[in-house]
């Protein structure tokens, strides 16, 4: 039975110095440190629950490279849930645990926000004549990927190799509504003016461990952040960083949909793709959506036409076995139906929402306008500024893009984390008591209470320690010695906020 | 500053997603005035926006690309 799909984002943004010169992990490292040195204290990461080689399929090959991870790169945890760290040389953020969609959107953009604050922080602290720049983008244009990665809840009774076969055919045709765009291609792939995705040439494989060299289509890393024995998190490496709200919910709606339609059993075995990572090339190249994919039994059809296969599906499931969403679904079908029918008959009219398309129209016009040839440096100028975060530079902002959340729901999600999900608890700890939280990770936080001992809170399950269930109780503790005698023993049977499951998910 | 700079950023947004709701609910009985008539509105909402563009574009458009140059992602 499908599981509610608790998601989320974790956003790897481009960055650059103007006027010195220092290495990307020195000006990510002043960038997280000038927003966190605004904090009241600087909360710490635990590394004690990450394990990035460890493997879905059960082995690792000695072929690959699984990701390392870097302890001692700055790393901050944040009041509304969220991570903020140094990643492979780039600022990252991660969202919380969000339990629909829509907080997805909203803790993303929160995220970019964040990196908004951080850069008017750390360029106040510059001297004249230099200042970091950040972009939310995917590729340098120069064969450099870096990443724009999702994280959904799925159950541990699923067999992972069916998962990966269902959700690739997802995985390469969602492209056409969330692909971000691209002036020309990269990686060794075939010469085109203009394509759909920024990532879909940096892709090698179907399926395997690997993130930063022969990036594979469904990532096999096994790493729950819960309790391993209930859950996955299917770590989703393959999509673009959208500028759009409307592409960011379509992504992360139409994904949590299916990856709840192949739980329950309900994803059909004919609509899965005999070449996926030919196809992933193929559908990104092509901007008419008339280049077919081979089905594996023999059948061909365009990325657009099995979209429409994948929402007649997905309207049906949610018919008989109800929205694991938590209430997005009626929303996300619609607007599905919408971009594919916009795609199906006049592409231009879904430039509102769909990043590839709104960033295309610019692109011709100013050719058009300029006499510009098609891979010049203006064009490729305008294709890096469309995701510029500075407000007076950036082209997305510009070009007419429909939003989902207000720009007040924004800043209060920049300090309040989502209140239906153990980021919550994460979340209102941090922001009660800073000085006693030694460290927090995604199933844990650590606190000292000024005894010799250290206290671990465990929270190993994802839709405990919402307000729901702690809000009361953390309304009524003055100090965190309230907070864990009322909280109780972590051994002791009985009630347990923060890890026995409510029954029925 | 920020904020100030931040909700300006989002009005703009917002400003410029007007017309396409006054599209949506255009009347259906005169289709062809209509598909005209939003042609050539279009036309005139992308001459606003390349005016735009071509005012906030970098000024040198080789230098900003190629000193564009992101190592080590995953």
């Amino acid at each position: 039975m499908a599981i509610l799909k608790v998601c989320g984002i974790e956003t790897e943004y481009g960055i650059v110095t103007r006027g010195f010169d220092v290495s990307p992990v020195t000006s990510s490292s002043m960038l997280i440190n000038a927003y966190a040195g605004s904090m009241r204290q600087k909360i710490g990461w635990d590394f004690l629950d990450e394990h990035p080689s460890a493997d879905a399929r059960g082995t690792v090959t000695e072929a690959s490279f699984p990701p390392e991870i870097e302890t001692h790169l700055v790393n901050a945890v944040l009041t509304n849930g969220a991570r903020y760290y140094v990643d492979h040389a780039h600022p990252e953020v991660s969202t919380p645990e969000c339990l629909t969609p829509r907080d997805v959107v909203l803790y993303d953009r929160a995220a970019e926000e964040i990196i908004l604050r951080s850069i008017a922080s750390v360029n106040a602290l510059l001297p004249d004549g230099q200042e970091i720049g950040t972009f939310k983008n995917n590729s340098d244009g120069k064969g450099n990927s870096y990443g724009c990665h999702e994280n959904y809840l799925v159950s541990r009774e699923l067999a992972f190799g069916r998962l990966a076969s269902h959700i690739t055919t997802h995985f390469v045709t969602r492209q056409i509504f969330c692909g971000a765009g691209k002036v020309g291609s990269e990686n060794g792939a075939p010469d085109v003016p203009f394509q759909i995705s920024q990532r879909a040439d940096f892709f090698e494989e179907e399926v395997g461990l690997e993130t930063t060299v022969k990036r594979p289509i469904v990532n096999t890393r096994d790493e729950p952040h819960c309790d391993p024995l209930k859950y996955r998190r299917l770590h989703v490496i393959v999509g673009d960083a959208n500028m759009s709200e409307v592409a960011t919910f379509l992504k992360v709606g139409t994904t949590a949909l299916i990856l709840a339609m192949i739980e329950d059993d309900q994803f059909p075995d004919w609509l899965t793709l005999r070449h996926p990572v030919t196809h992933i090339r193929s559908v990104s190249h092509d901007i008419s959506l008339t280049s077919t994919c081979e089905l594996q039994d023999g059948r061909k059809m365009t990325a657009l036409e099995i979209q429409e296969q994948l929402l007649g599906l997905c309207q049906r499931y949610v018919r008989s076995y109800g929205d694991p969403t938590s209430g997005d679904a009626e929303e996300i079908l619609r607007e599905w139906e919408s971009v594919l029918d916009c795609l199906k008959n006049n592409p231009e009219d879904a430039a509102d929402r769909v990043d590839w398309i709104a960033k295309r129209r610019v692109l011709e016009g100013f050719a058009l306008r300029h006499g510009v040839s098609p891979l010049s440096a203006q064009l490729r100028a305008i294709d890096l500024q469309y995701h510029d975060m500075r407000l007076d530079k950036c082209l997305a902002l510009r070009v007419g893009l429909r939003t989902l959340v207000s720009i007040d729901d924004v800043h209060r999600a920049v300090t309040n984390p989502p209140p239906d999900t153990r980021a919550y608890f994460r979340g209102t700890c941090l922001a009660r008591w800073p000085q006693n939280i030694v460290a927090a990770n995604w199933d844990s936080i650590v606190i000292d209470t000024g005894d010799e001992i250290l206290r671990r809170i465990p929270m190993m399950e994802p839709l405990k320690g919402t307000r729901a269930i702690v809000g009361e109780l953390l309304n009524a503790v003055n100090s965190v010695e309230d907070l864990l005698l009322s909280l109780g023993s972590t051994d002791t049977p009985g009630w347990d906020p923060l890890m026995t499951p409510e029954p029925g998910w | 500053m920020l904020a100030v700079a931040t909700v300006e950023g989002m009005a703009d947004r917002i400003r410029k997603t007007t017309p396409q709701t006054e599209s949506q609910n255009a009347p259906a009985s005169a289709d062809m005035d209509v598909s005209t008539a939003s042609g050539q509105r279009l036309k005139a909402e992308l001459d606003d926006l390349l005016d735009e563009i071509d005012e906030v574009l970098e000024t040198n458009a080789e230098d900003f690309v190629n000193n564009y140059v992101q190592k080590g992602g995953q």
